[in-house]
C-alpha cells in the first residue's frame, strides 16, 4: 500500500546504479530444481527481490479438447502474479496483462522443446509470482526452463532470458522495480545459447537502433551467464554424490568432492561478466 | 479438500485404507489425532506484501499474503474496516486442480477459511477506520496452494492467522482531504485467533489432517475453527455426502480441541522475530 517514490537517481555519479550495482551487472541469482512434489516438474528462482515458483505437468491429456494439435504437444503457459506481489493489491482474475504475458513466455520456451514427440498432448506450464520486483516475465522464463527440464520433457537447451533498459541514458542489465517504473525502457529477451538466436523479444521506451544493437549483446551476454547458472542448478539436483565407503569408480570423483568450490571459482560472477568489458 | 470422493482410487488402496484403520494404523503411520510436521516460515514476502507466510502441512503447501489498503467503508458500517479471506486453486498445486473460474471447491475454501477469520473476530474491524463514513483500512489475506496432499484448509488457516498476526503497515491519515502517512508502522488489531481443525471420517473412524488418499476415500469431514478459550467460533461439514453421527461430531470436537493449542504456540514463535 505504500506508494512508491521516485529515486533521486537511477544512476550516480559515480556510474553505480540506483541499487549499487554496476550498468552490466545482475541481481543475486538463486534458481532451484524440484521444489514442488505434486508437480512433474518445478523450479523456483529469487532474482533481487522477484521470487518465482513455476510448475510442469506433462505431457498429458489435453483438455479443453478444440485445442488439440495433431502433429505437436501444445505448450499451455499461465503466468500469474500473486494478489500480494506487488505494492497495490493485484485484482484477482487475471488481467489482459498476465496473459500476454503467459503467451510470450510459451513462444520462448516452445523452440526448446521436443512438442512434436506429443502430438495432441498439453505440457502446462504454471507460473506463480509470489514477489514482483521488476524482471518477472524474464525471471518465469529462466524457471520455467528449469521445470520443464526437471519434469523430464525432451529438450534442445535450457533457455535463459533477461531484461536489457535504459536509465539516465546508459544501457543497464537486468531491471530492477524502480528502473522499470522511472527508467527509458526495457528490452526483455531469451536466448537458445548455442546459436545465440533470440525466442523473446520485446521493448518498450525509447531506444535509438543503435542502442538496441548495443543492448542485444549486453543481453546476450548476460544470458550466457544466466544459463550456467540453471546448469548448475540442474546439477545440483540430479547429480548424485557417492556416499562414504561406496565403491566408486568414476573418474569424476574429485569433481563431486569439491563440487560446491566448483560453483564459486567457475561461476564468479565478476569473471563471467568481464568477458565482455 | 472439495469432495473428491468420485476421483479414481483403486479397491486395493481403498481396503488397504480400511484395514489399517480397523488396526488403529493410518498410512503415514500417524496417529488418528496426530498433525503432520508442520512448518511456517512468516514474512516471506518481505518486499511487498505487509504480512504472508509459507506453510508446510506434510507435502501439502501453501503462501499467504497480506494487503492492507485504503477504501471506503460498508454504507452499513461506516466506522468499521473490512477483512476478507480469497483462495485460489492454482493448478501449479495438483494434476486435480484445473485451469479456469474458481469451482465451487475453491469457493469453499475460501469462505470457510474467511468465516474462521472473521467469526473470531481475528481483526477488530472498528479500530481499522481512519474517519467514520469515509476512510477505512481495508485487510485482503489471500492463498495460493503450492502443493496439494490434502487438508488445504488448515494449512490455509495457518498461513492466514500467520500472516495476520506479523502484518505491519504504514499508519495513514487525513490531511487537507489528503492521504498521507504519518510515518508510524502499525500491527493490526488483533482481538482473537481461531485456527481451523479439520477431521475427516472414514467409515466410523476419524482422523485429522487428512492426507489426499484419506481424502478420497471419506465419507466427509468436519472443519472447526477453535479460538484462544476453546470455544467453537466456526464450523463447515463437507468433502462428501457421508452424515455424521452426534456422537462423532462431539469426538471430532475433542480431537480438535486436542490439538489446538500445539499449533497456535507454532505460530506465535513463527511470528516472534517481526519487530
Amino acid at each position: 500500500m505504500s506508494p512508491e517514490k521516485r529515486p533521486d537517481f537511477l544512476i550516480s555519479a559515480e556510474g553505480l546504479r540506483f541499487d549499487g550495482r554496476r550498468p552490466d551487472e545482475l541481481r543475486p541469482i538463486e534458481l532451484k530444481v524440484g521444489v514442488l512434489k505434486q508437480a512433474d516438474g518445478s523450479a523456483s528462482i529469487r532474482q533481487g527481490k522477484t521470487y518465482i515458483i513455476a510448475g510442469v505437468y506433462g505431457p498429458r491429456e489435453l483438455h479443453p479438447r478444440h485445442l488439440t494439435l495433431n502433429d505437436r504437444a501444445y505448450l499451455r503457459v499461465v503466468y500469474r502474479m500473486a494478489t500480494f506481489s506487488v505494492p497495490d493489491r493485484k485484482r484477482p482474475a487475471p488481467s489482459r496483462r498476465e496473459k500476454e504475458i503467459s503467451m510470450v513466455i510459451a513462444n520462448a520456451l516452445a523452440p526448446s522443446i521436443f512438442l512434436e514427440e506429443f502430438p495432441k498432448a498439453v505440457i502446462d506450464v504454471f507460473v506463480q509470482v509470489i514477489q514482483a520486483d521488476g524482471g518477472t516475465r524474464c525471471a518465469a522464463i529462466n524457471a520455467a526452463s528449469l521445470a520443464l527440464a526437471d519434469a523430464g520433457i525432451p529438450m534442445r537447451g535450457l533457455i535463459p532470458a533477461v531484461a536489457v533498459g535504459k536509465a539516465d541514458g546508459k544501457l543497464i542489465v537486468d531491471l530492477g522495480d524502480e528502473e522499470d517504473k522511472y527508467g527509458g525502457g526495457d528490452v526483455p529477451m531469451a536466448i537458445i545459447p548455442q546459436t545465440g538466436d533470440l525466442t523473446l523479444l520485446q521493448q518498450d521506451g525509447s531506444f535509438t537502433r543503435e542502442e538496441i544493437m548495443e543492448a542485444i549483446p549486453m543481453g546476450i551476454t548476460a544470458c550466457n551467464y544466466i544459463h550456467e547458472l540453471q546448469k548448475e542448478a540442474l546439477k545440483q539436483a540430479y547429480v548424485r554424490r557417492p556416499e562414504d565407503g561406496e565403491d566408486d569408480d568414476d573418474d569424476d570423483e574429485d569433481s563431486y568432492d569439491d563440487y560446491d568450490d566448483d560453483l564459486e571459482t567457475d561461476l564468479g560472477e565478476a569473471e563471467l561478466m568481464e568477458d565482455d568489458e | 479438500m472439495g469432495d473428491f470422493t468420485a476421483e479414481t482410487i483403486s479397491h486395493i488402496d481403498r481396503e488397504f485404507i480400511a484395514d489399517l484403520l480397523r488396526k488403529g494404523e493410518r498410512l503415514d503411520g500417524r496417529a488418528f489425532d496426530e498433525y503432520r510436521e508442520l512448518s511456517i516460515t512468516a514474512d516471506v514476502v518481505p518486499a511487498k506484501a505487509e504480512g504472508s507466510a509459507m506453510v508446510q502441512l506434510g507435502d501439502t503447501s501453501v503462501v499467504a499474503g497480506v494487503k492492507v489498503l485504503v477504501g471506503e467503508p460498508y454504507p452499513d458500517t461506516p466506522d468499521e474496516g473490512v477483512t476478507m479471506v480469497t483462495a485460489e486453486m492454482s493448478p501449479i498445486a495438483s494434476p486435480l486442480f484445473e485451469l479456469g473460474p474458481p469451482r465451487e471447491d475453491a469457493i469453499e475454501l475460501a469462505r470457510v477459511v474467511d468465516r474462521g477469520v472473521r467469526e473470531s473476530e481475528t481483526v477488530e474491524t472498528k479500530k481499522l477506520c481512519i474517519e467514520k463514513g469515509r476512510k477505512v483500512y481495508m485487510v485482503f489475506a489471500d492463498v495460493y496452494p503450492l502443493e496439494y496432499d490434502g487438508n488445504l484448509i488448515d494449512a490455509s488457516s495457518i498461513a492466514v492467522n500467520t500472516a495476520l498476526l506479523g502484518t505491519r503497515y504504514p499508519e495513514m491519515k487525513i490531511e487537507d482531504d489528503d492521504l498521507v502517512e504519518t510515518g508510524k508502522m502499525l500491527s493490526l488489531p488483533i482481538k482473537n485467533i481461531a485456527i481451523e481443525h479439520t477431521v475427516a471420517r472414514i467409515g466410523e473412524h476419524l482422523v485429522i489432517d487428512p492426507i489426499l488418499k484419506e481424502e478420497f476415500v471419506q465419507d466427509c469431514r468436519l472443519t472447526m475453527a477453535v479460538d484462544r478459550d476453546d470455544n467453537f467460533t466456526a464450523m463447515q461439514k463437507g468433502g462428501g455426502i457421508g452424515p455424521m453421527s452426534v456422537e462423532l461430531i462431539d469426538k471430532a470436537m475433542e480431537m480438535g480441541l486436542g490439538q489446538a493449542k500445539e499449533i497456535r504456540e507454532a505460530i506465535n514463535e513463527a511470528v516472534k522475530h517481526i519487530e
